[in-house]
């Protein structure tokens, strides 16, 4: 039975299938490995910083300063490796734990000073956009044999298609925060805060460290998500990722996850980035359309999703009204 | 019994809220073993306490001892690690988590550091069936009734309490049979050497299960005493600080001066909804108060949403003055002079940012289009009137409203509606969590109401209550008005047997 919390997951999903199929029919040969392989390569980056969106949602926040820290990431990691000298692993490290830090600062704020998400996160984007100016503006070239290892490792599926480096880190990522949504107490505190914070906190539900923990975590994706930046374009920008939070924020909506929080998947926010990335390669295939429409499907598809949640959200409380009357 | 030593002993408790002395140098101690009332009129501090106790407000002031030492629990979690499960007043768990879920929220059983969803289902359901409940614990909270919802948080509070279980007005939407489980529960429960603190307006209830009674007033300790040595006039006093003025059924007499021959301005023939309610009739005269009496699900809450247009009837019509009226939305039966104070006023009625005077104000300028906005003259006189009338504390017309204690909040929602002067005044459940001072001001507020010609349907679980009020009572059972009762047949015995007749005459059929 589909309990109609999953119903927008399985719409999604079915509208994945559906479109995948749609798209078959027109290109034979987008039913392939290579095309799979490569769109998990291409999306990568967003799928990682895409996670920490959809806890972030689900607590009923937003942070806007996701693709500033990209940015900010995959210049500092650069310019450590090229200019500095140090080796990839110190550089990775230590960006991970700055962009942690700097997201675990944005949920004490929003927790003890009060301060809405929306304020907090958009000053931590001018931020580390800034920051990642300061580094640098221009592009940073990176290579360091660890990084070429790495661009160069794969698995090959039959078929010709390659399971990078990087789609393997997106999907342990995916893998790693569904258990962490769905199977432990910290998951389950994300839920109860997005539902009505007042009630989790009246329920025991720790809310400051939960707020800050959820913040720290989407701190940390974003840096790894900007270390990916760096991996796939072999360079690090501060002028690159503007608005990947707003793409984020498009694949967590269209995963099913509502805005309002408490209702949502992971599992749903990876299918929003697959639908993303079928729409780009349906564009690339087809040649002749400009990758804007990307933009318009996308638009097109938020729209319905949102009219989709309304039609959930109604459907429901007519079924509690019913639930009322039937019990005596 | 001598042998009970105290468990939770609270000394001196003070505390403010922006400069309102909420409580002031209260004592409280419970016993091992011992059901302990917390009384008081709205606003008297009852709730306040709770939290200090349990670690949502920390204190100004005093000590609390819990086994001899003392502690300060700084949140709910520390709190519950202490042992003391609490249901509060305002809670209603998390409608968008499983019911499972909410009972075992911050305390999944765990297998291999992964929450372990079959065993939390089986615990679940294991712990639901002492309530007699055996429903889908893997379905979303909001999908079941009030009722429901509030026996889950009160068994996710027991099985929370090590030590002290605290219940803050826990019984406000149960009927009275889940209200007699959850006694028996409570009695087990000080078998086993627990203590327990609950709060609750209703006396009959005190006296049922509690062995002694803690009354608070404006802050203040009256008194801590044994129940048994207690009589019920005496309890009230203490509450009230005064002797309580006897409601009669005065009214009685009036009822005559509405002419029986009058054309009934507001009648609904053959109005029902298939699935909701069964088609009735129903006329309300002026100066009529109609209550409607049954038990919970027998279709009550229903009549109302079709009589203010939340629910659209599928037969039957409406007139008014002989004018058929097309009662499609409340927005339609609002302008046809229709008012509606909703059962769940908690949850649906306030806006808690919003002052008291604003929120009072709100029905009435809705109704007056938000073009002609009320001036800010006329909205605090309106507040004034009714902050007075209805004994709304604190007396401040611009203090938010979600400052205000649980039950005075309701009576600014009640005062929202008669600010209307509506022709025909639906009311819900009107007193309930409202104490019995208060409870009284506010029957006599709908007999005043009455004389000045407005129409009143009271629906109401208390029928003492509505014999009180009402010049007739409509009884429902499984969706069907099955009786009406009015004049000398007005009587509590009368409706119970009304209830009961019609139930057994389903069971034969
Ligand atoms: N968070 C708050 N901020 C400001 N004032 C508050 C707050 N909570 C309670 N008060 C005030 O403290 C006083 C006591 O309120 P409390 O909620 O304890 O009353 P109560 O006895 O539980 O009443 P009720 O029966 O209506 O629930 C009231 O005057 C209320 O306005
Ligand atoms: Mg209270």
């Amino acid at each position: 039975m589909i309990h109609s919390r999953n119903l927008p997951f399985v719409t999604t999903l079915g509208i994945f299938v559906i479109a995948y199929a749609l798209c078959v029919l027109q290109f034979p040969n987008m039913f392939s490995t290579r095309v799979v392989g490569n769109l998990l390569t291409d999306n990568a980056f967003l799928g990682i910083a895409a996670v920490g969106m959809t806890f972030v949602i689900l607590s009923g926040g937003i942070d806007l300063s996701i693709g500033s820290m990209i940015a900010f990431a995959s210049v500092f990691v650069a310019v450590m490796v090229n200019s500095l000298g140090v080796h990839p692993l110190i550089a990775f490290a230590a960006v991970l734990v700055i962009s942690t830090i700097f997201g675990s600062l944005m949920g004490a704020m929003i927790r003890y000073l009060g301060i809405p998400p929306f304020v907090v996160t958009l000053a931590g984007m001018f931020l580390a956009r800034g920051a990642a100016y300061l580094i640098s503006t221009q592009s940073v070239p990176i290579s360091h044999e660890m990084i070429d290892a790495i661009q160069g490792f794969y698995f090959r599926f039959p078929g010709g298609g390659r399971l990078t480096a990087l789609a393997i880190l997106m999907l342990a990522v995916f893998i790693v925060g569904a258990f962490v949504a769905g199977r432990t107490r910290f998951g389950a505190n994300v839920y109860a805060i997005g539902g009505n914070q007042q009630s989790a906190e009246l329920m025991g539900v720790p809310v400051g460290s939960t707020t800050i923990g959820i913040y720290a975590l989407s701190g940390f994706l974003s840096g790894l998500a900007g270390i990916a930046y760096t991996l796939y374009t072999s360079s690090g920008y501060s002028l690159a990722t503007v608005g990947v939070e707003l793409d984020a924020i498009a694949a967590v909506v269209i995963g099913g996850t509502l805005l309002t929080g408490g209702v949502g998947l992971v599992a749903g926010t990876f299918v929003g980035i697959l639908i993303q990335g079928l729409i780009q390669t349906y564009i690339v295939f087809d040649g002749t359309l400009s990758s804007w429409w990307t933009k318009i499907v996308i638009g097109v598809l938020l729209f319905v999703f949102i009219v989709l949640q309304r039609a959930i959200i109604w459907y429901s409380n007519r079924k509690l009204a019913e639930s009322r009357l039937r019990e005596v | 019994m001598s042998d009970k030593t105290s468990l939770l002993d609270a000394r001196g408790i003070g505390k403010s809220f922006l400069g309102i002395m909420a409580l002031d140098g209260v004592d409280f101690t419970l016993a091992r073993g011992e059901i302990h009332a917390l009384l008081g009129e709205n606003g008297a501090g009852k709730s306040t306490l709770i939290k200090i106790l349990t670690g949502v407000y920390t204190r100004d002031r005093g000590t609390v001892a819990l086994d001899g030492e003392d502690v300060t629990p700084a949140n709910v979690a520390e709190a519950q690690a202490l042992g003391i499960g609490t249901v509060y007043q305002e809670v209603n768990l998390l409608e968008n988590l499983t019911v499972a879920e909410n009972l075992y929220l911050g305390r999944q059983p765990r297998k291999f550091g992964l929450i372990d969803r079959r065993e939390m289902r089986r615990r679940s359901e294991a712990l639901l069936s002492r309530y007699g409940l055996s429903i889908d614990v893997d379905a979303l909270l909001s999908s079941y009734s009030v009722a429901i919802r509030q026996i889950v948080a009160i068994a996710r509070a027991v099985d929370l309490s090590g030590k002290v279980l605290v219940l803050d007005e826990p019984t406000a939407s149960l009927d009275s049979h889940e209200v007699e489980m959850l006694f028996s529960v409570l009695r087990r429960l000080r078998e086993e050497g627990l203590g327990i603190i609950i709060i609750t307006h209703f006396l009959n209830q005190v006296y049922a299960v509690a062995d002694r009674v803690t009354v608070l007033r404006n802050g203040r300790l009256v008194g801590t005493k044994k129940l048994a040595e207690l009589p019920r006039l005496e309890l009230i006093s203490m509450m009230l600080g005064r002797e309580l003025q006897h409601i009669t059924r005065e009214h009685q007499a009036e009822a005559e001066t509405i002419a029986p021959t009058a054309e009934a301005p507001i009648r609904f023939a053959g109005y029902g909804k298939r699935g909701s309610v069964a088609p009735f009739d129903l006329s309300v005269r002026p100066g009529e108060v109609v209550g409607i009496a049954g038990l919970l699900g027998s279709g009550r809450t229903e009549t109302a949403f079709l009589l203010f247009g939340i629910d659209r009837a599928d037969s039957g019509t409406a007139t008014i003055d002989n004018k058929e009226i097309a009662l499609s939305s409340p927005e339609a039966a609002i302008s046809n002079g229709f008012g509606f104070c909703p059962e769940e006023r908690k949850t649906d009625g306030i806006i808690g940012d919003f002052s008291v005077a604003d929120n009072i104000a709100l029905a009435l300028q809705a109704r007056q289009g938000w073009s002609k906005p009320i001036s800010s003259r006329e909205k605090a006189q309106l507040a004034e009137s009714f902050i007075k009338s209805l004994d709304i504390r604190p007396p401040d017309a611009n203090r938010p409203i979600k400052f205000l204690s649980g039950g005075n909040q309701q009576k600014a929602i009640l005062a929202r509606w008669l600010a209307t002067n509506p022709r025909l005044l639906i009311l819900d459940e009107p007193t309930r969590g409202i104490d019995i001072g208060a409870h009284a001001e506010i029957l006599k507020m709908i007999e005043r109401l009455c004389a000045e010609g407005m129409s009143l349907v009271v629906i109401s679980s208390e029928l003492e209550e509505l014999t009180a009020v009402a010049h007739r009572v409509i009884v429902l059972s499984d969706r069907r008005h099955v009786a009406e009762l009015s004049g000398d047949q007005l009587t509590a015995d009368n409706i119970m047997q009304a209830i009961a007749s019609s139930a057994r005459l389903e069971a034969a059929e």
